[in-house]
């Protein structure tokens, strides 16, 4: 059997819907993890540490390479504490929302014409919807930990939720009017088969038109993963941690899978979006081999994404709230508008 | 088909039941977060028949945006878990009394109206979702004169809410 056969019967094959389901969710219960301890090692730990003249974790491992999986099972094996005046449920859970979250955004991001968990026709919208879940999240924990630095990072992570939530979904709209549609598999396959001025080389990845939208959205997304500059809600120095300061063990790796996964999550819709995502321009879209080459292609772009977000990260020093406020409302916002405003009258004319 | 029926029996009823759990809870915490359930629920029964537009949209505004506003509110007013004298259902027979007669009025709508029409069996199988195109075309040919007056009602109750907000301000 040729591979195009393997790979057709494979995905031809009459799994029930039940079953696939579960594949599906296993794929992406994997992929989250991987993704945190990934972005964590290469970025958190290792290029942080090179800005600094440092060499990071060198002893878990080649290079450290294993350092983060060490963490993990240490936290694995910690007691499962809650602060005694705790609202036990909620402080419980809250962890919970957050990761589900995280969960629901890869479920629409495609890796090849026919590996995606589902094709939405919403697609981005969704996404967008189900990551401003993990506020909820966020202030749950914020209000169950009756901690009043926990309280105060619950606040300004709700005070935050205004400032980016608007640009981020103005952002993209640019990206939505220039495809015509809000479906992810459409978007990739719009930049894939674009043209420049009727050259077609190197498909149209929309970063070239959408430039503006792009920086626009990588800005929300550093405040909406509570990134420095924009890591109020968490703020060590200030409140100690926020929402996260009564949480020890397994619940607090929660959050750090979350806060790092969403990083990713959005790291791949910025590459979904901006970058063609993962078709290349040349070649038949709906080869079965991109399900294959796809991943590897999307992954590559989403660690420059990446190292875009921790290069800003350990480089500006944190913002005030109010400070970031003043940076949405008054900046980003009206430039995204004229952006979404500029696409369409091009839109309409060409 | 018989699967649809299950989903939402499962959804009905974990829906009613948060839903009186957000109005018998004491504690005002609990009762935003049981309304987040019903919501959910809401937007899972908008999925179920196939309006994801209409369904992330729920999810979109009401889960990311009104329930966070409420929690804000609470976390800003309330300082404990202490079960608050305002929440002790001085009001609940009234408050029984409204629900029952809404129901009543909704129930006897609603059967009037749809009592012998027959919703087609095979939407959410057969037939393809309503998708986000089909909506939007709609929206901007049918019915644009009840969405521009939506879109100046909102705008209204915008300035409205910064005016009042600057005159507090102002003293």
């Amino acid at each position: 059997m040729t591979g195009a056969a393997v790979m057709s019967s494979l995905l031809a094959a009459e799994v029930p819907y039940w079953a696939s389901t579960i594949i599906k969710l296993g794929v992406v219960a994997l992929v989250i993890p991987t993704a945190a301890l990934m972005l964590g090692y290469v970025f958190l730990m290792k290029m942080m540490s090179f800005m600094q003249s440092r060499l990071g974790p060198m002893e878990a491992g080649p290079y450290g390479t294993l350092q983060l999986l060490a963490d993990g099972l240490k936290f694995l094996q910690k007691e499962d504490i809650f602060p005694a005046k705790a609202d036990r449920t909620v402080f419980a859970l809250a962890p919970l929302v957050v990761l589900v979250s995280t969960f629901l955004i890869y479920v629409v991001i495609p890796t090849g014409p026919d590996a995606v968990v589902a094709q939405l026709d919403v697609g981005i919208f969704y996404a967008l919807a189900v990551s401003s879940l993990s506020v909820v999240g966020i202030l749950m924990a914020g209000w169950a930990s009756a901690n009043k630095y926990a309280l105060m990072g619950g606040l300004r992570a709700a005070g935050q939720l205004i400032a980016y939530e608007l640009p981020l979904v103005l952002a993209v709209m640019g990206v939505v009017i220039q495809a015509g549609t809000l479906d992810l598999q459409k978007i990739v396959t719009a930049q894939a088969e674009g043209e420049i001025f009727g050259w077609g080389g190197i498909g149209n990845p929309f970063i070239l038109t959408q430039f503006v939208g792009f920086f626009i959205f990588l800005v929300a997304v550093q405040a909406e993963t509570t990134q420095p500059p924009f890591d109020m809600p968490v703020a060590e120095s200030e409140i100690v941690g926020g929402y996260q300061v009564e949480y020890t063990g397994f619940r607090f790796l929660f959050f750090f899978m979350g806060e790092f996964g969403t990083a990713f999550a959005f790291a791949a819709l910025a590459a979904v979006l901006f970058l063609g995502g993962w078709a290349l321009p040349w070649g038949d879209l709906t080869h079965w081999g991109f399900n294959i080459a796809g991943p590897v292609i999307l992954l590559v772009k989403v660690m420059a994404v990446s190292a875009l977000i921790f290069w800003f990260r350990f480089t500006y020093p944190r913002l005030r709230e109010d400070q970031l406020q003043r940076l949405a409302w008054k900046f980003l916002i009206p430039l995204s508008l004229v952006n979404i405003v500029v696409t369409g009258i091009f839109k309409v004319v060409l | 088909m018989i699967a649809e029926h299950v989903a939402f029996g499962i959804i009905a009823a974990v829906m009613v039941a948060s839903a009186l759990r957000v109005v018998t809870t004491r504690d005002i915490m609990h009762a935003a977060l049981y309304l987040v359930i019903v919501l959910a629920g809401v937007a899972s029964l908008f999925l179920l028949v196939g309006a994801e537009f209409t369904g992330i949209t729920q999810i979109l505004i009401y889960i990311g945006a009104v329930i966070v506003l409420f929690l804000f509110g609470i976390m800003l007013t309330r300082s404990d878990f202490d079960q608050d004298e305002e929440t002790d259902h001085k009001r609940k027979f009234p408050a029984i009394l409204t629900a029952l007669l809404l129901l009543a009025v909704m129930v006897g709508a609603l059967v009037d109206r749809f009592e012998d029409v027959k919703l087609d069996a095979n939407l959410p199988g057969g037939q393809t979702p309503q998708t986000t195109a089909q909506v939007s075309d709609e929206l901007f040919s049918q019915y644009i004169v009840p969405f521009e007056a939506v879109s100046v009602l909102l705008l209204a109750a915008l300035i409205g809410a910064i005016v009042i907000a600057r005159r507090e301000e102002g003293g």
